[in-house]
């Protein structure tokens, strides 16, 4: 493992090397090899981003504990400081049977957020971020682990959520001198992929933040792979009190107002 | 004439790996720490293909007529090698093992005795036939080959709080719990030794997967009120003071107290993970690991308390 890492940790530095060229020249990841060696690159690549220009970029970051300790529940947190102009995240598991986890359109937010997610084997974990003249910027980690969240039913657990489905808890702080504020947001929903035996897909794919006027900051996608009771975490480019209303692919509703 | 030297010498460097490889020597020394206590010290490191799993205390306690044996370490070569390495001491029998909680590295040598001597908390002999395979697999994930032929044997006896009398030794069994629900200590009278299993650590930051910091702490004030003279804690140097016992309790608040702060300031787990550890915790071995674990193990319950429920609004 130790040997793997170091491996990778060169191949990363070669291609940092490269980049800086590369980059000023095309924003295309045509000739870069993937800094993450992904086994999946190519089909992630052609999936989700055909025919659309990619670059692999380290000021977008992920950061993820080297290990998943619950692979049910793995943080990650993804940012991107110095990328202007965002219009849209998008976070991916090359390595899971369902690899796209969430979008995020962050219109009047930070680019970035923090998730957490279920794990089915070690693998890549990228961020992409596309700017406004419509290059996807790339960046990414590897985690390592035993695996087997993915096709784990989810509340086997408590079974929490059939009584309390879609309770919000949530709390805004104010940062960066009030030029900001975290949002930090709990949804009860089982978030069950279909994968497990006999449970059925059943998950959160919307949850939208407005302002007290109706107006979006942010809307995020969220697919199977998001945890259980999804925590959420977001720097909004806002003051004041928000607004949030999402619901899951059977049509459920849930939302609330959140106040400084 | 070198070159074949040189290749006669490699192929007998491969062959001694080969051979270690085969056997998988834990080099288990048995140091004494009192009269007819003995130590095998582990290493304070988390679990490798390097240490294979030899990172615990295990212990035993030689009597008048058997051995009473403390945990069986992470596997059935450790087991199996705990023994022989008991018989370089002592020709005695074996007569009661005990297993001080349901963490893998305490439990998987139960192979190497038969099943009627071992004994331990109901809690903990349950925990092992529920969770016992998946910590077995996940072990065999961590350390590889070390776990060859590992199978779970769950302890058959139930140990019972109060004084008992093994061997011509006058024992004091101890249940409490906070590390995990259901933690045993054992007392031996004679020589005021106490076994408090990972309950206390020392030089090495504590592990906290099935953790209750609160009934931890509480425990960790029972086990400074006991009259000991020598501890042997579940990870780290062995003690003839309180020092592991504060130690163990310094870095659990710590631990607890600055993951409410973090949760009252709004910080994410990913970011939580990487905040700096205090100065005074960086000698501690695998802090930044155990750190980062504890996040994951604790964060989620302690976030949940700094975030207020939302008004449901109608959509």
């Amino acid at each position: 493992m130790t040997s793997g890492a170091s491996l990778l940790s060169r191949g990363f530095i070669a291609l940092t090397l490269s980049l800086s060229t590369e980059r000023a020249v095309a924003g295309d990841s045509e000739g870069q090899a993937d800094p993450l060696n992904s086994p999946a690159w190519n089909y992630v690549r052609a999936r989700f981003f055909d025919r659309q220009p990619v670059v692999f970029d380290d000021r977008v970051k992920v950061v993820a504990p080297a290990n998943a300790e619950d692979p049910l529940d793995v943080p990650v947190m993804v940012e991107a400081p110095g990328l202007s102009d965002v219009e849209e995240v998008i976070v991916i598991a090359d390595l899971n049977p369902i690899q796209k986890i969430l979008s995020l359109t962050p219109t009047q937010a930070v680019p970035g957020l923090s998730f957490r997610f279920k794990v089915e084997q070690s693998t890549p974990i990228r961020a992409a971020m596309r700017t406004k003249d419509g290059v996807w910027h790339f960046g990414g980690t590897w985690l390592s682990a035993a695996g087997g969240g993915c096709t784990t039913p989810s509340g086997g657990s408590s079974g929490l959520w059939q009584g309390h489905l879609g309770e919000l808890k949530g709390r805004l702080w104010s940062r960066d001198d009030n030029q900001n504020q975290r949002l930090r947001l709990r949804v009860i929903h089982p978030m069950d992929t279909g994968l497990a035996n006999g449970i059925p897909a059943f998950y959160i794919d919307r949850i939208t933040v407005r302002d007290a006027k109706g107006m979006e900051l942010a809307t995020l996608n969220t697919y199977e792979p998001i945890a259980e009771n999804p925590v959420i975490s977001l720097d909004l480019r806002h003051q004041g009190p928000v607004t949030i209303d999402g619901h899951d692919i059977q049509g459920n509703t849930f939302g609330g107002e959140i106040r400084p | 004439m070198s070159r074949i030297l040189l290749v006669a010498a490699g192929t007998v460097c491969l062959f001694a790996l080969a051979v270690q490889a085969a056997t998988n020597d834990y080099a288990l020394k048995p140091s004494a720490v009192a009269d007819g206590i003995y130590v095998l010290p582990g290493l304070t490191e988390n679990f490798s293909r390097e240490n294979g799993g030899n990172i615990v205390n295990t212990g035993f306690i030689v009597g008048s007529d058997g051995v009473i044996v403390i945990d069986t370490g992470p596997s059935r070569d450790y087991g199996r090698q705990q023994r022989a390495s008991i018989a370089t001491v002592t020709p005695l029998p074996v007569r009661q093992v005990y297993i001080t909680h349901a963490h893998p590295d305490h439990f998987l040598g139960d192979q190497a005795y038969s099943p009627d001597l071992i004994a331990a908390l109901p809690g903990t002999s349950a925990a092992i036939r529920k969770n016992g395979e998946l910590l077995s697999d996940n072990l065999y994930r961590l350390v590889g080959g070390w776990m060859i032929g590992t199978e779970v044997v769950a302890p058959s006896q139930d140990a019972v709080s109060g004084p008992v009398t093994i061997a011509g030794r006058k024992l004091k069994l101890m249940a409490a719990a906070g590390h995990t629900d259901s933690d045993l200590m054992i007392f031996d009278e004679a020589t005021k030794t106490l076994f408090t299993g990972d309950l206390v650590f020392h030089r090495r930051a504590a592990t906290t997967p099935n953790a209750d910091i609160a009934r931890w702490l509480a425990t960790l004030d029972e086990i400074d009120k006991l009259d000991f003279v020598v501890l042997v804690p579940g990870h780290g140097p062995v003690v003839r003071d309180h020092a592991a016992i504060a130690e163990t309790r310094d870095y659990l608040r710590w631990l607890t107290r600055s993951l409410r702060e973090a949760a009252a300031e709004g910080l994410d787990m990913a970011e939580v993970m990487n905040l700096p550890l205090p100065e005074r915790f960086q000698s501690l071995s695998v802090v930044r690991t155990e750190y980062t674990r504890s996040v994951s193990h604790l964060y989620p319950a302690i976030e949940l308390e700094a975030l207020p429920p939302v008004v449901k609004s109608t959509p």
